[in-house]
C-alpha cells in the first residue's frame, strides 16, 4: 500500500516503522505498527491480512485518507565507513521482507556490496524478489518445501552461501522474520563473529515508548521494541 | 477553564493519566505539552521494578488489557534522570507513586516532598497487576480494596508532605464510596477514579491466557459507563475534588465526567492512539462551554 506521506518519506530510515489507525471508529481501538517498506517521495507498507486492522486496510480505496504516525523507532545502522571492505547480507523470512527492501535500496545507493537471501514456506510466499533484484545483483531464494530455489530453511541457505562467498569482507547481517529464524541466524553470526542486526516484531499499544507493552529482554535490561528498536544488535538480546 | 485541586492550579481540567504518558519527554516532539492541564508521570517505586512477563498488552472489544507491572527505574533514577526535564515543561507535574508497604510510600513521599517542581503526588494504591506483593491486606488484595489500608497509606503520606495528595482509587471494589471516604478522612486533597478494571482474555487457538500475567487491567471506551457511574456516586458523597477517568477519548466524554461531578479528568488509553489528544480535549471542552454559553467550568452541572 502506498501512502502519500511526504514528511515521513523525507526523514524515514530503513527499519523504522509507522503506526496506522486502521479505522476511524473504536474498533479496532489501537494503531497497528507497519515497517516502512519502501520510500520514494511516498512511503509504502507491505502487509499480510491477518486480523481486523489489516482487513480494514485491505478494503481501502485509492484516495482514502488514513491517519499515520511516524516515522518511529530506531532503524538499521548501515555498515560503518571505518570498515575496510564492508559487505551486507540481508536475510528475509516470509513477510520479514517488509523493512528490508528499503534497506537494500539504501545500501545499493552507498555502493555497499550486498547479498540478499529470501526464505519462505513455499514458492507463493516468496515476496519482493524482483524489488531486491532491482537494487542488488545477488539474490538467492529458498523454500521450506523446495518448490522454488533451494530446499530448506533460509538458515541452511545462509550456511551454503557462506561456503561459496569470499571471506575477506567485513560482514554485517540484517535479518527480519519469525523468531526461530532470527535466533538461528544470530547464532550462525555469532560463530562467525559477524555483526548481526535483527528487526523484531512485537505487539504494541502506543509505539511511542510510553505504555511499556513491547518489552524486549536484553543484556542491559528491559528495552522497548518501539523506541529502542525495532532493530537490535543480536548479541545484545536475551533470546 | 481554570481548576483548583488542593494547592495546585491547572489552566485546564485535562490531565494525562499515569502510565500512559511516560515521563513526558517521550512526547516532546509530538505534543505541545503546555496545552495539557497537568501531567501525571508513570508510577515510580522506591526500588527499580522490571515489570511483568510478556505479553503485557492485548486489545479487546472497545478497549485493551495491560499487565505492565509497574516497570520503572526507581525513585533515585527518577529524580536524577527524569525530573530535570519535567521541571522545565511549565505544566504542573503530578508524580504517581506506589509502594509495597506503608514505609515505602512514606519514604517516597518524604523524598519527593523536597522537590519544588513537583506539584502533587498521586498515590497509586490501585494497580491491579501487582496483587499479593508485600501487602498484608486481606486476601492479598490491593490497598484500594481496603478502607483501613487506604486510610493508613494516605495518613502516612500526609505526615511527610504538604504537597497536594491525590489518591487513585480502584473500581474493583464493592463500595468505592467507602474507600473514597477513608482517603478523604486521612487527609487526601482529591481522589482520582477509576484505575483499570481487572480483566482477562484467552487465545482459543493456543488455549492460553493472552497476557503473561494471566490477568490485567481493562481500560478504554468500554469501561466508561461504569467509571462514570462511580464518579457520580463518589462526588455526591465526599467534599474533596473528584478527578474522573475511564475511557475518555474525546471532549464529549470529558464533559460527561464533569457533568457527573468531576472537577477535572484524566485521559489514559487515548494517549496511545493520539499523543496530542489531551490538548485537543481541553480545547473541545472550551468550545462546548462557549457553545452552551456557560461562563466557567465550575458552572457546568447536571440539569
Amino acid at each position: 500500500m502506498t501512502l502519500d506521506a511526504p514528511y515521513i518519506a523525507r526523514i524515514a530510515l530503513p527499519g523504522q516503522f509507522v503506526q496506522i489507525k486502521c479505522s476511524d471508529s473504536l474498533e479496532p481501538l489501537l494503531r497497528r505498527p507497519f515497517s516502512i517498506h519502501r520510500v520514494n517521495g511516498n512511503i509504502e507498507i507491505l502487509y499480510e491480512t491477518v486480523g481486523r486492522g489489516t482487513e480494514i486496510l485491505s478494503n481501502k480505496k485509492e484516495g482514502d485518507k488514513i491517519d499515520v504516525l511516524g516515522p518511529l523507532g530506531n532503524g538499521f545502522r548501515l555498515p560503518r565507513t571505518t570498515k575496510i571492505e564492508p559487505r551486507a547480507i540481508i536475510i528475509a523470512g516470509g513477510v520479514g521482507v517488509a523493512p528490508l527492501v528499503y534497506l537494500a535500496e539504501e545500501l545499493a545507493k552507498k555502493y555497499i556490496k550486498t547479498i540478499v537471501l529470501i526464505g519462505a514456506k513455499t514458492k507463493d510466499l516468496i515476496l519482493c524478489e524482483k524489488d531486491f533484484k532491482k537494487a542488488v545483483p545477488e539474490v538467492y531464494v529458498s523454500t521450506d518445501d523446495g518448490t522454488y530455489g533451494s530446499q530448506g530453511f533460509v538458515s541452511k541457505l545462509f550456511h551454503k552461501i557462506l561456503k561459496t562467498v569470499e571471506s575477506r569482507f567485513d560482514t554485517v547481517v540484517y535479518v527480519c522474520g519469525p523468531r526461530g529464524m532470527l535466533k538461528c541466524i544470530a547464532e550462525i553470526c555469532q560463530e562467525r563473529n559477524f555483526e548481526c542486526q535483527v528487526s523484531l516484531e512485537e505487539k504494541m499499544a502506543c509505539g511511542t515508548g510510553v505504555c511499556l507493552g513491547c518489552v524486549v529482554k536484553t543484556k542491559s535490561g528491559n528495552k522497548l521494541a518501539c523506541k529502542d528498536g525495532p532493530v537490535f544488535d543480536s548479541s545484545e538480546l536475551l533470546w | 477553564m481554570n481548576v483548583k485541586i488542593g494547592k495546585i492550579k491547572l489552566k485546564n481540567p485535562v490531565m494525562a493519566a499515569s502510565g500512559t504518558f511516560g515521563y513526558a519527554r517521550e512526547f516532546e516532539k509530538l505534543v505541545n505539552l503546555k496545552h495539557i492541564g497537568a501531567i501525571v508521570t508513570k508510577t515510580i517505586t522506591l526500588n527499580p521494578r522490571a515489570g511483568n512477563p510478556m505479553p503485557r498488552i492485548c486489545e479487546t472489544a472497545g478497549g485493551m488489557l495491560n499487565a505492565i507491572g509497574l516497570q520503572n527505574e526507581g525513585v533515585d533514577n527518577f529524580i536524577k534522570e527524569k525530573m530535570p526535564y519535567l521541571s522545565k515543561i511549565g505544566t504542573p507535574i503530578i508524580v504517581s507513586i506506589s509502594g509495597n508497604n506503608i514505609d515505602e510510600f512514606f519514604i517516597l513521599a518524604r523524598r519527593l516532598d523536597k522537590i519544588k517542581s513537583i506539584s502533587a503526588l498521586e498515590l497509586n494504591i490501585s494497580c491491579p497487576n501487582i496483587r499479593g506483593e508485600g501487602w498484608s491486606v486481606k486476601g492479598g488484595g490491593l490497598v484500594a480494596q481496603d478502607s483501613k489500608a487506604t486510610y493508613e497509606v494516605v495518613k502516612a503520606v500526609r505526615k511527610v508532605t504538604g504537597k497536594t495528595i491525590i489518591t487513585k482509587l480502584s473500581p474493583n471494589v464493592t463500595d468505592i464510596i467507602e474507600i473514597a471516604k477513608a482517603s478523604e478522612s486521612a487527609g487526601s486533597d482529591a481522589v482520582s477514579l477509576v484505575n483499570t478494571f481487572l480483566g482477562m482474555a484467552i487465545d482459543i487457538n493456543t488455549r492460553k491466557p493472552k497476557l503473561g500475567n494471566i490477568t490485567g487491567g481493562l481500560s478504554g471506551p468500554c469501561i466508561k459507563p461504569i467509571a462514570l457511574r462511580m464518579v457520580y456516586e463518589v462526588s455526591k458523597n465526599i467534599d474533596i475534588p473528584v478527578i474522573g477517568a475511564g475511557g475518555i477519548m474525546n471532549a464529549d466524554d470529558a464533559v460527561e465526567f464533569i457533568l457527573a461531578g468531576a472537577v477535572a479528568v484524566q485521559v489514559g488509553t487515548a494517549n496511545f492512539i493520539e499523543p496530542g489528544v489531551c490538548g485537543k480535549i481541553a480545547k473541545g471542552i472550551e468550545d462546548y462551554l462557549k457553545k452552551h454559553k456557560i461562563d466557567a467550568l465550575q458552572d457546568l452541572s447536571l440539569t
